[in-house]
């Protein structure tokens, strides 16, 4: 009855020694998190000007989303949606302001933590959708392709070339690169155009799947997709909450 | 490393489906060859003297024709734009088009030149120098042509341009491609150092095509 006590004393310091080494495998813990990102994840946008063809699309905006937050752009053709989805993106270079994401990976780069979903799809019309796929997952570093071709049900065109897809059948395609690689930052410009109810469902559980790990959407949209966000119209430089339905 | 073999492999790949474009260089080198000694006549000993020449000049022209497809089709379709989204900076993507420009247009018709020699009556002791001359230049030719390729990008006709501003480029690669392979024995002394000017070129267009492609194709996409 006495015994265990002394024993158990003993291990004490054992244990209390074994608790740095614990310590230290927190970090290797979290980088085996999958998709969960530093919760203090900030996209920080300052002062930002976009010049195109010599005339002024927008200036001075400046922009904060937090990790995990929706941010919907909203503004007539010609806003500048786009131009600032490619400003962020790294794509163009800003003629004046910075953009920043904080808490990241500072290992790379902005351009190098995004996914970038434009008007045109990426997609070559003579290889197949399971080729499309697999180039850029070994370009953008590692790619699952199972879970995108499952992520917006291409599976069972795998093996069909892209160019007998319909094109909401490649915009599906273009936007299965979301679930290839894991980015913290997505940039979608109009990613519904052409899709299919049931797709546009597949895309905000998509999107809310990747708020829920953490992660940032800017989205340029018409369409409402059914998800909490902060709505920024641009050319009238507004911010407001927008709830979920 | 992956990103640029997946470049190098894709393009390979697209080159030798329907409608890539793999061999429609070596036919119209091959066509051009056939046509010369047709229209020049049966005259063996000319035939042989302009061979070396006529193969140049029909290699020149040939890397051109397919040469507005390095870039065009990626920036139409805004695969350009996602790949500056990489792991790897887009120098070397420019390198690694400009490799499978070279592995599917220039290295197949380097490769091919002395046999469709025959054609022109090309003496047999220039079959060596002649395949290593144009084995170094096409690499060259297939740099400089990513880099006009990438400056005339997204242009309307922009494949006339594109002749019209790498031709002048060629030019270097031209003169010294057939003195490391033109016959005669005064000149056969001068074939090394041919060579290893064609090598240096190489080196040149290896340092300035990356960069300056990459600076262009960064203004175009802007």
């Amino acid at each position: 009855m006495f015994f265990p006590l002394p024993i158990a004393y003993c291990l004490l310091p054992t244990a209390y020694c074994l608790l740095p080494i614990a310590y230290c495998l927190l970090p290797i813990a979290y980088c085996l998190l999958p998709t969960a990102y530093c919760p203090t994840m900030e996209l920080q946008i300052s002062d930002l000007a976009c010049i195109r063809g010599g005339r002024q699309v927008f200036a001075g905006l400046s922009l904060r989303a937090d990790g995990g937050s929706l941010t919907l752009l909203r503004g007539a053709n010609g806003a500048g949606k786009t131009s600032l989805l490619r400003l962020i993106a790294g794509i163009a270079e800003p003629d004046r302001g910075r953009i920043a994401l904080l808490g990241g990976d500072a290992a790379l780069t902005l351009s190098q933590q995004c996914h970038f979903i434009g008007d045109r799809d990426a997609t070559k019309l003579h290889l197949t959708v399971a080729e499309n796929l697999r180039f850029w997952g070994a370009f953008l570093d590692g790619g699952d392709l199972d879970r995108a071709l499952d992520s917006f049900g291409l599976k069972a065109l795998a093996n069909l070339q892209a160019a007998v897809l319909s094109s909401g059948q490649r915009r599906r395609l273009a936007l299965s690169r979301l679930a290839l690689v894991a980015r913290p930052l997505w940039l979608l410009d109009e990613p519904t155009v052409g899709l299919d109810a049931a797709s546009r469902d597949r895309l905000a559980a998509l999107m809310a799947a990747h708020l829920a790990t953490g992660g940032i959407i800017i989205a340029a949209t018409h369409v409402e997709l059914g998800l909490a966000g902060i709505e920024l119209r641009l050319g009238e430089a507004l911010v407001r909450e927008v709830a979920a339905q | 490393m992956t990103a640029l073999t997946a470049v190098i492999a894709r393009d390979l790949k697209l080159a030798l489906r329907q409608g890539g474009g793999a061999g429609i260089a070596l036919g119209f080198f091959l066509t051009v060859l056939v046509l010369i000694p047709l229209g020049i006549g049966p005259d063996v000993a000319l035939l042989a003297r302009i061979a070396p020449g006529t193969l140049w000049i029909a290699l020149l022209l040939a890397v051109l024709l397919s040469a507005d497809r390095i870039f065009e089709p990626d920036h139409d379709d805004g695969s350009l734009e996602i790949m500056t989204l990489g792991p790897v900076p887009l120098e070397l993507i420019v390198l690694a088009k400009a490799a499978a420009h070279w592995l599917v247009t220039a290295l197949p018709m380097a490769i091919a030149a002395p046999f469709l020699g025959l054609l022109l009556n090309l003496s047999p002791t220039l079959f060596l120098p002649l395949g290593l001359a144009m084995l170094l230049a096409s690499l060259a030719l297939s740099l400089l042509a990513s880099l006009v390729a990438a400056v005339t990008v997204g242009l309307q006709r922009g494949g006339l341009l594109l002749s019209i501003l790498t031709l002048p480029l060629y030019v270097p690669a031209l003169i010294f491609g057939v003195a490391a392979s033109a016959g005669g024995d005064a000149l056969s002394g001068s074939r090394p150092a041919a060579l290893l000017i064609l090598l240096a070129l190489v080196l040149l267009a290896l340092v300035i095509a990356p960069f300056a492609g990459a600076a262009a194709l960064r203004a175009h996409l802007r």
